[in-house]
């Protein structure tokens, strides 16, 4: 804490955003908190033998309440605020402040949380009664397994004598034993250990994690067949063994996070071992452009996807990944048409490990949205089948994995509940490269408290859990494949929804 | 509405391509009038991993684009392709440590993120030259268009290296992160292109001929060459004339500015947490 | 629908012009369109073609797409309720050329009743399109004339049996929309009289653009941001008649930085074209070809984000997206030129080019 100023120095109107309460009753001054915190709040002082905490760099990530053996800290909202005024709220004033005070663009990390309508939760789902029976998914089959890749609109055969030959040759697809995805989280905004418990997870059971576009280790390599490696503006570690190793390579047009900006990783995370893979000098700023330099138009995405496709020798579906922005539909169908395999739209609470606020908060639709569209779009055009459709951004649950099934979608990324089941607790400071978890930070004090064989175990569980509850939904709509969810909007209806509401959804209302 | 993959369904089998081919010992030679961008690539891969062909020549070349991108193997087997005639777009793209020899023009994306190897062309080239490159060198003769060397970068002992004979439009070392990029203006008096190294974070430029300070960005300085940077310039210089048939003495006695982002974080304080 | 949906596209272009006005045939323009063929994706392809009508060089020649057969005596009848007709015959067409649904196809030379001139003939292509359900004029210039559809650009040639024409000066379209009407208006190019325009990009600032067009009485209704080219060209050099050095500046200014080291001279020139014509300001990813008799010219946006290239053999002049469909249609060159961001190449009859120079034009636009 600072109480004396130089001449001319600034002095901080900030308030502090959160209390630290210390239950004296229970301290009994271990200083777990003090080694906790990476954020430097906790200090003894030897003095008065008391703790210490200084509220103003508590960034509420709840890590030293957690690991306090006697659960003496309750931290929470700081109650101090200014005289209540709904337009000028306390999070304004405050950003207001913070800028005054710098001159700076506002960062900030993981998804938009402005109170913009979060469909899933006005949309129920069906199930069976009476007319259909429910399915039981504990002893009955109940398939999750799903392929991404373009399918061909009709088979050919050959009969030979008897024999039936496959003629048709098929589109290079992907399988993957539940329709779950962990979305793109490069090394480099995450930490190792974070990215290798992805990466474990997903071979583990048999989905596809995405590797960002930090490059991918050489060591991490073996989980090529796991992988989704994204070439982005920045081309950070793409090399041609990196795209030949890979299941799926995904062009990175855009993130729901954060539409029509590049990324930047600021020099002192570029690590030594961040530096190998991205492949450029320890310290240097990592700047991923806004746009990729060699597409400014829909025939030049398509020139990317053809010399992926020329790299990897026609083997891999290629994905092209974009943020869901205001003529979605009408991009997507040109993505489909210019060569794409897989379409991942991201909406606009999907998360970031920096971005500026006011685009986070303010740029972008929801994914719910944009994925019925989309899907609609390409019906109507007859080209469904060319493209697998991924939603991302603003997933909570396996309900909302359901109902983007429903809308359209083939599958879904899941980044944020990904890292919530890694220990994250939404602090919003990702950009800091500070991580009370390990998870968003290249510290290795603070990565090496994330064990990767523990933190794949709680995302294999994640990934388990809710296909498990996918199956016990799927079993009550009367459904035993996961085929005949997708896009089944019979089985969706909205609640509280006004009419053009229900009408981008392509849903109907509840009793209709 | 109908749906066309415009690269596999207007491509034949390679079995119908294989007359367009001959082959002579490690050299295979391909007739590409009228193949399709695809076409071509099977072709060369036919060649190198059926024929074991080292020396690729392609013919009537006009505008087909990845040529050399689908030649990565594990085995490090270098091979070499010359082209007669215009290439197209994303020549040598992801080039994984080929060489290619192109006498004619070449188009947009020479060497987009291209690995390894080199790629020489006797004529000009259009946009993104080296884009994303990360290693291996580029000699143009003549000169080449926007953004040349954008987001260009280096990694240890891979410095990629770029030569452009003529000038550059704007913006050329965007965002460069490293490698070497040297314009030696040989076809004009000054240099036209402005925004020159905007964003430039690592690597360096060389010019040679007149610049004037606002077409440079304001991420860069521009220096005094020191011995190193000259005898950086003779070796590739020199390279350069070799191939093209300039005197190397009196390029290198014309006088030459070096650029070099004056931070590796040109946007350290646009920011706050 | 609230407001509109715009179609987004994006594609190949080509332009040729034999500058002595020696007129020849669609072989160079089709090759050249087919060497591109992966720029567009088969949904769109179209041609401009000027001194083909030289038995009728003196009448508007209607390109009419008819959507049904009963709609033609609807055009017809309100044709020569408007017009002199001096002659009406169906466009001849292919139809084993494959393309996609193709309408039928009439053309008509016509002269104004009462001496009326080009803004009565605009005022009536835009009657017909707007009032008549089903029937569109696709050109409507003198000695000139579009064709266009929905296919790839040699199919679209085929199915128009192009090369049977002869012109002097020939641009050419492949599209790859992002969306698909499946119509065959939607094509490039876009013409009004003898102003055909195609066009590569999406316009960043097609709202802004189109609201101040609106305003001075063109309305948008193809759905496209072309057509918003088609009608700032057409307000700034016919009706303004400013010529493209100075339009090149309004639709692809300098940026302020560069004003701000010009001498006091052009300096405010600069600024008064940035300050009275901000609106029309293109924005975004384009490059476009223009062409009107007598000239040709290609131009992108200021910092360059699509390409083109132009190049010159002898009398001929080219306009390109690519340099290899150039070579393709024609081989070895006299010069290749790239031009800069913003920076108009033109080519122009000989004769006009003498008549241009005569004309005084402040220095600081040469």
């Amino acid at each position: 804490m600072k109480f004396l100023l130089k001449k001319d120095e600034m002095f901080s109107f900030m308030l502090p955003e959160f209390l630290v309460e210390r239950r004296g009753d229970r301290c009994i001054k271990c200083r777990v908190c003090e080694r906790q915190c990476g954020f430097g709040v906790h200090s003894y002082d030897e003095m008065s033998n008391t703790m210490r905490a200084d509220e103003m760099k508590c960034v509420g990530c709840q890590r030293c309440a957690v690991m306090c053996p006697t659960k003496a800290l309750i931290i929470r909202p700081h109650p101090s605020d200014y005289r209540p005024n709904a337009n000028w709220t306390r999070e304004k004033i405050q950003d207001l402040k913070k800028q005054a005070e710098s001159g700076g663009v506002i960062l900030t990390g993981s998804g938009c949380d402005k109170p913009y309508r979060i469909y899933w939760d006005h949309i129920v789902l069906n199930a069976a009664q009476v007319t259909n029976p429910a399915i039981d998914p504990l002893r009955e089959p109940m398939e999750l397994r799903t392929f991404l890749g373009r399918k061909h609109d009709k088979l050919e055969f050959a009969f030979d004598g008897g024999e039936i030959e496959l003629v048709t040759e098929l589109y290079p697809n992907v399988q993957i034993e539940t329709p779950i995805l962990f979305s793109a989280m490069s090394y480099g905004a995450i930490s190792y250990n974070a990215f290798k418990s992805l990466a474990m997870a997903a071979s583990e059971y048999g989905t596809l994690f995405n590797t960002g576009e930090g490059g991918l280790p050489k060591e991490l390599r073996k989980f090529g067949k796991n992988a989704v490696v994204q070439c982005a503006s920045g081309r950070f570690g793409v090399d041609p063994e990196y795209l030949n190793v890979a299941a799926v390579v995904e062009i990175k047009i855009g993130q729901g996070a954060k539409p029509g900006i590049g990324g930047h990783l600021p020099g002192e995370k570029v690590t030594k071992p961040i530096s190998v893979t991205r492949m450029i000098p320890e310290g240097t700023d990592a700047l991923s452009p806004a746009p990729q330099h060699d597409i400014y138009s829909i025939e030049d995405l398509s020139t990317l996807i053809y010399a992926l496709k020329e790299a990897t020798n026609y083997e891999k579906p290629v994905s092209v990944k974009i943020a869901a922005v205001h003529n979605v539909a009408a991009i997507a169908s040109g993505i489909a048409r210019a060569g794409a395999d897989i379409i991942a739209i991201d909406g606009i609470r999907g998360g970031t490990g920096a971005a500026p606020k006011i685009i986070r908060d303010n740029v972008g639709i929801p994914i719910e949205l944009a994925i019925a569209s989309v899907d609609e779009r390409l019906r109507r055009e007859g080209i469904r089948n060319k493209v697998s459709l991924i939603a991302a951004g603003g997933i909570r649950n396996s309900a909302d994995v359901v109902k983007a099934i429903a809308l359209g979608a083939d599958a879904i990324y899941i980044g944020t509940p990904a890292l919530i089941a890694m220990g994250c607790t939404l602090c919003q400071k990702c950009h800091t490269g500070i991580c009370n978890w390990g998870i968003c930070t290249q510290d290795p004090q603070l990565s090496k408290r994330l064990n990767p064989e523990i933190a794949s175990k709680r995302l294999v569980n994640l990934l388990k859990a809710w296909s498990n509850e996918i199956k016990e939904m799927l079993g009550a709509m009367g459904i035993n494949a996961i085929e005949s969810l997708r896009g089944n909007r019979e089985m969706l209806r909205g609640v509280g929804l006004q009419e053009w509401e229900l009408e981008v959804l392509g849903i109907k209302g509840a009793g209709e | 509405m109908k749906f066309y993959d415009l690269f596999l369904d207007f491509s034949r089998k390679l079995d119908e391509l294989i007359p367009r081919i001959r082959v002579q010992g490690d050299l295979a030679e391909i007739d590409a009038k009228d193949l399709t961008h695809k076409e071509i690539n099977d072709l060369i891969r036919y060649a190198v991993f059926e024929h074991n062909c080292n020396k690729i020549r392609l013919l009537n070349v006009v505008g087909q684009r990845y040529i050399g991108t689908r030649i990565f193997s594990r085995n490090p087997r270098k091979i070499s392709v010359e082209i007669f005639g215009y290439p197209g777009n994303d020549l040598g793209a992801f080039l994984a440590g080929h060489k290619i020899v192109v006498h004619g023009n070449a188009q947009d994306g020479v060497g987009n993120t291209m690995d390894d190897g080199e790629i020489i062309v006797h004529g000009r080239a259009g946009d993104v030259v080296a884009m994303s490159m990360r290693g291996g060198r580029i000699m143009i003769r003549d000169d080449v268009g926007y953004r040349t060397a954008i987001h260009m970068k280096e990694y240890k002992e891979k410095v990629p290296v770029l030569i452009v004979g003529g000038t550059s439009q704007d913006f050329l070392g965007e965002y460069m992160a490293g490698g070497r990029v040297i314009l030696l203006g040989l076809y004009s008096a000054k240099h036209r292109g402005r925004y020159i190294g905007t964003g430039m974070h690592g690597g360096i430029i060389y010019v040679r001929g007149k610049l004037e300070p606002w077409q440079v960005g304001r991420e860069v300085g521009i220096l005094e060459l020191s011995s190193e940077d000259f005898k950086f310039l003779e070796k590739h210089v020199g390279d350069f004339c070799k191939e093209f048939g300039f005197n190397a003495d009196e390029i290198l006695g014309d006088k030459f500015v070096k650029l070099l982002p004056v931070s590796k974080r040109p946007y350290g304080k646009v920011y706050v947490y | 629908m609230r407001g509109f949906e715009k179609v987004h596209d994006a594609c190949g272009l080509f332009g040729v012009i034999d500058r002595s006005g020696s007129r020849f045939d669609s072989d160079m323009v089709v090759t050249a369109m087919k060497n591109m063929k992966v720029r567009g994706n088969g949904l769109g392809g179209g041609f401009a073609a000027y001194g083909i009508y030289p038995d009728f060089k003196d009448y508007y020649a209607l390109h009419v797409m008819l959507e049904t057969s009963e709609v033609r005596k609807d055009v017809e009848s309100f044709l020569e309720k408007n017009f002199d007709v001096v002659n009406a015959e169906e466009i001849p067409t292919n139809l084993e050329a494959n393309v996609f649904r193709p309408p039928v196809f009439w053309r008509y030379f016509v002269m104004p009743k009462n001496d009326e001139g080009d803004d009565y003939v605009v005022s009536k292509v835009m009657e017909i399109n707007t009032k008549i359900d089903g029937a569109y004029v696709i050109s409507s210039g003198k000695n000139m004339g579009v064709f266009k559809g929905v296919g790839f650009p040699e199919d679209i040639a085929e199915f128009f049996l192009l090369h049977e024409y002869r012109g002097y000066m020939w641009i050419g379209h492949s599209r790859f929309p992002t969306n698909t009407p499946g119509w065959w208006g939607g094509a490039h190019p876009f013409n009004i009289l003898d102003w055909s325009v195609v066009h590569n990009g999406e316009i960043s600032s097609y709202g802004t653009n189109k609201r101040y067009l609106e305003m001075r009485g063109y309305f948008c209704t193809l759905l496209t941001d072309t057509e918003v080219m088609a009608y700032a060209v057409d307000l700034l050099m016919r009706k303004q008649g400013l010529p493209i050095e100075i339009v090149a500046k309004i639709l692809a200014p300098p940026m302020w930085d560069q004003i701000d080291r010009m001498d006091e001279k052009s300096k405010k020139i600069y600024t008064a074209l940035r300050i009275t014509y901000a609106p029309l300001l293109i924005n975004g990813p384009w490059t476009i070809i223009v062409a009107r008799h007598g000239e040709m010219f290609g131009i992108t946006d200021r910092i360059r984000l699509r390409p083109i290239t132009s190049g010159e053999k002898g009398d001929l002049f080219f306009v390109s997206s690519e340099e290899a469909a150039i070579r393709a249609a024609c081989g070895e060159l006299d010069r290749v030129y790239t031009p800069m961001g913003g920076e108009p190449v033109v080519g122009r009859l000989y004769k006009f080019e003498k008549a241009e120079r005569r004309s005084q034009r402040g220095e600081v636009f040469a």
